[in-house]
């Protein structure tokens, strides 16, 4: 009975020795941002200072500094508006695919659907040289409408899967009532499965719109001007000016981009690994 | 279960026309109510897919025809050069290293994350108070752009402000201004480069594992404890074995995720000091974009096709064994 006892405490302290332990190497890198952001100039560079303590009160030098006069709210302002747009084109592209494929496409919806999936994989490391130069022949290089057309290629066939997943749970039998009614196919489409669906729709909104925040290697790749820039891009090239690393205001940059974004992925964070896992848990 | 109209016959829809009606004028196929719910489908989905095929399928098209010509940028006229590019990357000493870095960037990193994923969703798996919290600290590095989040590594890593030299320093493992230089020694920026990428993937798989967790009826285990087996025994015979479908989901996703990288070395160490840290997605950018020899850059890059491949086949037949079971 005591040796149970002792086993049970024992257990539950190695159990938060190992959460705590990855939780602080996990985020660390974030806290080390939020310290860094508020402390003066002199405090960063002064190698006798104690890093984690404010050894110099806090300032607001490297907020000011990073909205006043840096480009950075026009690359915030860039990435939201490419992320509504590209949102728009992935629910227009991917809603009727992923409903034709679940409903009205018989035994082919399931491959096609593996299929549409499968292209996720394909990386953009793979792609980017010939995609430069179609950008460049479409005349959209050093714009944001680059970004904007070739986005949708890996936002689209995560979001087929994931909303055909959605669509396999809907009862049949809804849709058939409605064309029983009158309705045409198209018609139950439209008027009873996208608003019954809406949390699935909204699931691949949070997520397309986080894929666009993080893209890296095709921003990179197609706009070069500061103006232009997308936040995951504009941050690292243009806060850095010559060598000098404005270390206050890119930590700021980064943890200011990245909180919302957490918090917005953690709450459909369920939906999104039920995308990767399908077919593997059930 | 009440399946329409349009579902029931069109198991034979999908291998043939329908059989010709006995009397009357024959009905094109397209015109029964099966045959307009195909053609509404195909429309509904013809988008998409073709959306897909203009920005993956024709550029990794172009990809393999680039590589036997010698196009470049701002070039109007290109070249058939055959092997020509493969011959000259397979010289370049920076291609070798970089084809070894990237499988040693891949296969120590997913060592790491797995051990360490699988450690911390055993841990993770039982409610408890503040879990909700502690699962958004760890998920942080995932969801965080990544390009941001290495940001935060280089400053980390800072050849003088470091505050891991600060505490090592503080610690006397080392004098003042002796401390490593850990993205400038080609060793320790190797390492450095695995580690940012093992802390940005750790938190994908243990998410994943976690959820292949739930799916795993906990009184196995549990038995397995009342009849005295010790933590040890029930891991290794018992938990992991279990897991091992999910683990390997998790695995593969991560060997894309990883293989095909480049943000976290062109952030950290932009692949030096003297190609320590090149990897082939780097290389190819360098290469095909910065130097605008596309040419080679899309040589280079179409070496990570066979990984990936095995990778897709993988995923088919694992995709494929779900379905049967």
């Amino acid at each position: 009975m005591q040796r149970g006892m002792l086993h049970t405490i024992g257990s539950h302290v190695a159990r938060w020795v190992v959460v705590i332990v990855f939780a602080v190497l996990l985020a660390f890198p974030f806290y080390w941002m939020l310290i860094t952001t508020f402390k003066k100039t002199a405090d960063l560079y002064t190698l006798e200072n104690n890093p984690f303590i404010f050894n110099l009160p806090p300032t607001l030098e490297h907020l000011r500094l990073l909205f006043g006069q840096t480009a950075y709210l026009r690359w915030v302002a860039n990435t939201a508006l490419v992320g509504v747009i590209v949102v728009t084109i992935t629910l227009i592209l991917a809603l009727p695919a992923a409903y034709a494929l679940t409903r009205l496409t018989g035994r082919w919806g399931q491959p096609i659907g593996i299929g549409i999936f499968l292209t996720y994989l394909v990386p953009p490391t793979l792609l980017f040289i010939p995609l430069s130069r179609v950008v460049a022949l479409l005349n959209l290089q050093d714009t944001i409408w680059s970004v904007v057309v070739v986005y949708p290629s890996f936002t689209v066939p995560f979001s087929v899967w994931l909303l055909m997943g959605f669509f396999k749970s809907i009862p049949r039998e809804l849709e058939d009532a409605a064309m029983v009614d009158g309705l045409s196919r198209l018609g139950a489409f439209i008027k009873l499965v996208v608003p019954i669906s809406l949390s699935g729709i909204l699931t691949v909104v949070i997520f397309t719109f986080t894929l666009v925040t993080q893209e890296f290697v095709y921003a990179l790749t197609f706009i070069s001007p500061e103006s232009q820039q997308m936040l995951g891009v504009g941050v690292p090239t243009f806060l850095v000016r010559g060598d000098v690393y404005y270390w206050g205001s890119l930590m700021a940059a980064c943890l200011i981009a990245s909180v919302p974004i957490a918090i917005l992925y953690n709450l459909f964070l369920d939906r999104f690994i039920a995308g990767f896992t399908v077919g593997a848990v059930k | 279960m009440a399946i329409g109209q349009s579902q029931a016959p069109t198991e034979t829809v999908g291998v043939m026309a329908p059989p010709p009606l006995a009397e009357g004028p024959r009905v094109p196929w397209r015109r029964t109510p099966e045959g307009r719910a195909r053609l509404l489908g195909i429309s509904m989905f013809a988008p998409a897919v073709l959306y897909i095929t203009a920005l993956i399928g024709l550029p990794l098209v172009l990809a393999f025809v680039y590589a036997f010509t010698d196009v470049k940028v701002g070039s109007a006229t290109s070249h058939w050069v055959g092997l020509e590019n493969f011959r000259s990357i397979l010289q370049s000493p920076s291609f070798r290293q970089a084809l070894l870095n990237s499988f040693i960037f891949t296969i120590v990193s997913q060592v790491l994350v797995i051990v360490g994923s699988t450690t911390l969703s055993l841990a993770l798996k039982d409610k408890f108070h503040g879990r909700g919290f502690v699962r958004f600290l760890i998920l942080l590095p995932w969801v965080a752009p990544i390009s941001l989040g290495a940001i935060g590594w280089k400053w980390i890593l800072d050849s003088l402000y470091s505050v891991i030299n600060w505490v090592l320093v503080a610690l006397h493992f080392y004098k003042p201004y002796s401390a490593p230089m850990w993205l400038g020694e080609p060793v320790l920026a190797m390492a450095s480069v695995i580690l940012v990428h093992t802390w940005r993937l750790l938190p994908f798989s243990t998410v994943i594992l976690l959820a292949g967790l739930t799916a795993i009826p906990k009184d196995i285990p549990e038995a397995a404890e009342v009849d005295g087996a010790g933590f040890w025994r029930i891991l290794f015979q018992i938990n992991i074995p279990m897991m091992l479908p999910i683990i390997n989901v998790a695995v593969l996703f991560g060997i894309i995720f990883t293989f095909t990288d480049m943000t976290v070395v062109y952030i950290l160490t932009a692949g030096g000091p003297f190609d320590s840290t090149q990897v082939l997605p780097s290389l190819a950018f360098f290469t095909g974009i910065l130097a605008g020899d596309l040419s080679q850059g899309a040589a280079i890059s179409l070496f990570l096709v066979p990984i990936l491949v095995v990778v897709a086949y993988l995923m088919l037949r694992m995709a494929h064994r779900a379905e049967i079971t």
